[in-house]
């Protein structure tokens, strides 16, 4: 099963902490991917929080395609990152991995934010398409203040690959995964985490609702509720269809994917709205078993699971710094010195939500309501 | 000259033309009569023959011959007195000295048509073959990466929806202080929606069942869901309800079936103020698979007075429903007025659906259906239902198998983004082979929200006889062994009610256990299936096409 390693931090962090904990974890995946999601930029991107930043990686000829297109659409180029990629044994390295930085199009910079994150989806959809066919382009995010890495191999490796060590790379949240390979074939838009507009998550877990998951986003007529090389893709959509598109608050996302009996969503206080919103979603319950971690556009970061994960994550650490596992041997080895009392692993009615530079940790229980861990 | 009929019996039958041929064994019979006495149909009378017998008494051999006249039973060939091959006879005979036999040879269709009147039955579609339900099997099993669930002992929640569902976009929500809440100012319509059991019973009405067998059925599943906490339901059929279970609370377990003769909803109309609860729902026939495009009938003999005071109509006349609602004529106009009727009736309170016959213009209906507000669900009757009485080229020939008019049905909500708003029920030839379970999970996954059976719980429950081999199908004459369909006291006082109650609970409670050991190893328990398709395949490639699920073999 995949490994999961999400940090949350007061800080700007370099991924290699993740990379680490991912390594102690090490027993759960095979090496077959890792993928990157930075939120928050720190190091040469912390004076560019304005500007869309497109991850991804090109051929020779996809980067010449590329640009030709974002010139055309008046994308005008702030800045590059490329990794300072060292041969490693065993990683197949691609042509071009970058992360750029662009102004917004002259007619786009006075536009509502909406109508901006519109065209960055589009544009990223575009970017897809044009480079599916031959691999050329690969695009996993366009967005302000966020950049996306993903390769094939082992994490250790990777984070070696890409000189991430010394690199100045930094955010304040950071989500990682090390693949386990349920996905048959190796496909880089398979890799987690996964991002759209401003949400971001990862999961383990195999997910056996993905079918009617799959077709119920797909018939939403959102252009970017696509993909689906993973099973894994929808629970992001999820989130972005019940916060962004529905308006709920976060919480209301673990009564989306893991719903209440009818019996108990009549001793909630809103019980009545609840009741209501199972019935509207029940094609988006997850019926498990998976591990969720993600992240708002506003810089909340969670995790929560279904009552059939049998071995749950675990969140836990210190005042500006919360690590999110799917392994409680990642989070000793990310935050050592914590104290273990404050640990949650969200259980069956649980959702952990953690506020932007991991100030306060909360457990959301669909039964109970709110409770303060760490504040 | 005398004509040569009366030497070579001409224009009768043989016994090889017909369906069913009586065994009966001379060395075993007792002579009792209880066989003969039992016979629905008259297929086997009590004769007398003459036996030549060769006798040798004494110290030696002395052969005589002579004559014995004995007692036989003899089988008629008399196509009015076929032997329907109930099997009544043996269930009877003390000493297994009688049974019939099924003859593959018989011709019985070529000749049931005397008086120029076409063969009519009751029963389902005689096609023992097995059916598409049967040919998909469960292939998407989990495995490490995705533990199997312990059907036993994981907490499963079957049960689905009746009812229009709001779309989540269109919810009159409002978030206050990050709670929550439904605006009832915004005075939106919000439709309502019962969580039910999976599985219901489909309509089969008083008159069409005995009384015995109806009440047998009712306190069933009121059982079910007062004792047992599983919300099954079932529909009444055509002909109303009976009044002391209109005006009792347990009426909330029924769906009060309104068809084309109307018939029942006089005194319906009248038991409204008198309800302490409302129906689960409204189901509204404009057709049934067993016999599409046909009305119904409840022949004159079955309408005795307590099938005449439920009806509101005269004692032992013939009750045609007409094919179509008579004041209906387009499904834009009337259909919607005669749903929004029906949600009048009850005050908006009460889910109102359609329910048609499998067809290649069902995805017509169904997008009519979407744009229409207050359709609560859409119920889909396959070719294999079953009835109470049709013409045997109607339930032979007419109709659309189910699997694959719900599967394209659903893809087409699919397509729109409606497949969570109307529910999808499916009808006909569930359990045909008795794999209740997996034909119902095999349903779901293609898309249906609800499952309705008749013949199986019929069989299950009462013991009915008949089957794909034209077995008895007599449920048209009133002469049903059983006691399930007939108004004959002498007939139904066979059947014990709390003997069929207590069946359906068993039927009922050992479905919940297989459908657990279906949905547990394929990782399913908070929500049903449905639209699991990627868990299904068919050993057919044809099949799998069609249905847009994989081929396995």
């Amino acid at each position: 099963m995949c490994r999961l390693s999400a940090i949350t931090s007061s800080e700007y962090f370099s991924p290699v902490e993740n990379i680490l904990s991912l390594e102690t974890m090490k027993e759960g995946h095979d090496g077959s991917g890792m993928g990157l999601v930075l939120k928050d930029l720190g190091g040469e991107f912390e004076g560019l929080k304005e500007y869309p930043v497109l991850s991804g990686i090109c051929s020779k000829g996809g980067m010449q395609v590329l640009d030709d297109y974002m010139d055309q659409k008046g994308f005008k180029l702030k800045h590059i990152w490329t990794p300072k990629v060292k041969p490693v044994k065993g990683i197949q390295p691609r042509d071009y991995y970058f992360a750029r930085a662009y102004e917004y199009p002259p007619g786009f910079r006075e536009k509502p934010f909406a109508d901006k994150e519109e065209l960055l989806l589009a544009t990223r959809l575009k970017l897809r398409k044009m480079g599916e066919q031959d691999e050329s382009i690969i695009v996993f995010s366009f967005y302000p203040d966020v950049i996306t890495l993903k390769e094939v191999g082992d994490p250790m490796e990777l984070g070696e690959f890409f000189g991430l060590g010394t690199d100045n790379l930094r955010a304040r949240i950071i989500l990682a995964q090390g693949r386990q390979n349920t996905n048959y074939a190796i496909n880089l838009y398979a890799c987690h985490p996964f991002f759209i507009q401003g949400f971001g998550s990862m999961t383990n877990g195999e997910n056996t609702a993905f079918v009617p998951i799959r077709e119920y986003l797909m018939s939403r007529n959102f252009p970017g509720y696509t993909g689906y090389n993973s099973d894994s893709e929808v629970f992001t959509h999820i989130l972005h269809y019940s916060c962004h598109t529905l308006g709920y608050p976060l919480n209301y996302y673990k009564d989306v994917i893991t719903p209440l009996k009818a019996s108990e969503i009549e001793g909630r206080q809103d019980g009545e709205a609840v009741a209501l919103m199972k019935m509207a979603l029940r094609p988006l319950c997850i019926d498990g078993p998976n591990c969720v971690i993600g992240f708002t556009p506003d810089g909340y970061t969670f995790m929560v699971q279904d009552a059939k994960k049998l071995r749950p994550g675990i969140v836990g650490g210190v005042s500006g710094k919360i690590g999110f596992m799917s392994e409680e041997c990642g989070l000793d080895s990310t935050i050592p010195k914590r104290d273990r009392s404050l640990d949650v692993t969200p259980m069956k009615y649980d959702m952990v939500i953690v506020s932007p530079g991991a100030k306060e940790v909360k457990v959301w229980n669909q039964l109970q309501g709110w409770t303060t861990i760490m504040n | 000259m005398e004509p040569a009929t009366r030497l070579d019996h001409n224009h009768e039958l043989t016994l090889k033309e017909l369906p069913y041929l009586v065994r009966w064994r001379d060395d075993r019979c007792k002579r009792c009569g209880r066989c003969t006495a039992v016979c629905p149909v008259f297929a086997i009378v009590p004769t007398v023959v003459v036996h030549r017998v060769v006798e040798s008494s004494g110290a030696f051999p002395q052969p005589k011959t002579g004559r014995r006249v004995v007692t036989a039973i003899k089988q008629s060939t008399n196509i009015s007195n076929y032997c329907i091959g109930c099997a009544t006879c043996s269930l009877v005979c003390p000493n297994e000295a009688i049974e019939p036999e099924y003859n593959p040879q018989n011709k019985f269709l070529i000749h049931k048509n005397r008086g120029g009147t076409p063969y009519t039955r009751g029963g389902r579609r005689n096609d023992p073959l097995v059916s598409t339900l049967d040919r998909l099997k469960f292939t998407r099993i989990s495995m490490l990466t995705d533990p199997a669930l312990d059907a036993g002992r994981h907490e499963f929640r079957l049960r689905s929806y009746l009812g229009r569902i709001l779309p989540a976009d269109e919810l009159p929500v409002k978030i206050i202080d990050g709670k929550a809440e439904v605006d009832h100012l915004a005075e939106k319509f919000i439709p309502p929606v019962r969580e039910i059991y999976p599985v219901m019973i489909g309509s089969m009405s008083v008159g069409a069942l005995s009384p015995n067998m109806w009440e047998g059925l009712a306190m069933g599943i009121t059982y079910l869901n007062e004792v047992d906490g599983m919300p099954v339901v079932m529909a009444s059929g055509e002909g109303g309800m009976p009044l002391r279970l209109l005006k009792s609370r347990f009426v909330k377990y029924f769906i009060p079936q309104i068809a084309s003769g109307y018939f029942g909803w006089d005194e319906m109309i009248r038991a409204i103020p008198h309800m302490v609860e409302d129906p689960c729902a409204i189901e509204i026939k404009y057709g049934q698979g067993a016999k599409p495009g046909d009305g119904g009938l409840l022949m004159a003999h079955k309408v005795l007075k307590l099938i005449s005071e439920i009806r509101g109509v005269p004692l032992g006349v013939d009750l045609p429903s007409p094919p179509t609602h008579q004041t209906k004529y387009s499904i834009e106009e009337a259909v919607a007025k005669m749903i929004q009727s029906m949600y009048m009736a009850w005050g908006f309170r009460v889910p109102v659906y359609p329910k048609i016959s499998g067809t290649k213009t069902a995805k017509a209906v169904l997008n009519n259906l979407v744009r229409n507000p207050f359709a609560a669900a859409l119920s889909i009757d396959g070719e294999d239902g079953g009835t109470g009485a049709a013409y045997n080229v109607s339930m032979d020939k007419m109709g659309h198998p189910i699997a694959s008019n719900l599967r394209e049905c659903y893809l087409d909500l699919v397509k729109q983004g409606k497949q969570n708003e109307l529910p999808l029920i499916a009808a006909g030839g569930v359990g045909k082979k008795g794999n209740l379970a997996a034909n119902v999970a095999a349903l779901i996954m293609l898309g249906a929200s609800c499952v309705s059976i008749g013949k199986y719980i019929m069989q299950a429950a009462a013991g009915c006889l008949g089957d794909e081999f034209n077995r008895c199908n007599v449920c048209n004459l009133g002469k049903c062994p059983r006691g399930i369909t007939t108004q004959d006291p002498k007939l139904y006082r066979r059947l014990d009610p709390d003997k069929v109650a207590e069946r359906v609970v068993e039927v009922f409670k050992a479905l919940d256990v297989e459908l657990r050991k279906v949905f547990a190893p394929m990782g399913r328990s908070t929500e049903l299936p449905i639209g699991m398709s990627d868990g299904l395949s068919a050993d057919d490639p044809a099949i799998s096409e069609r249905l847009h699920i994989s081929y396995a073999c």
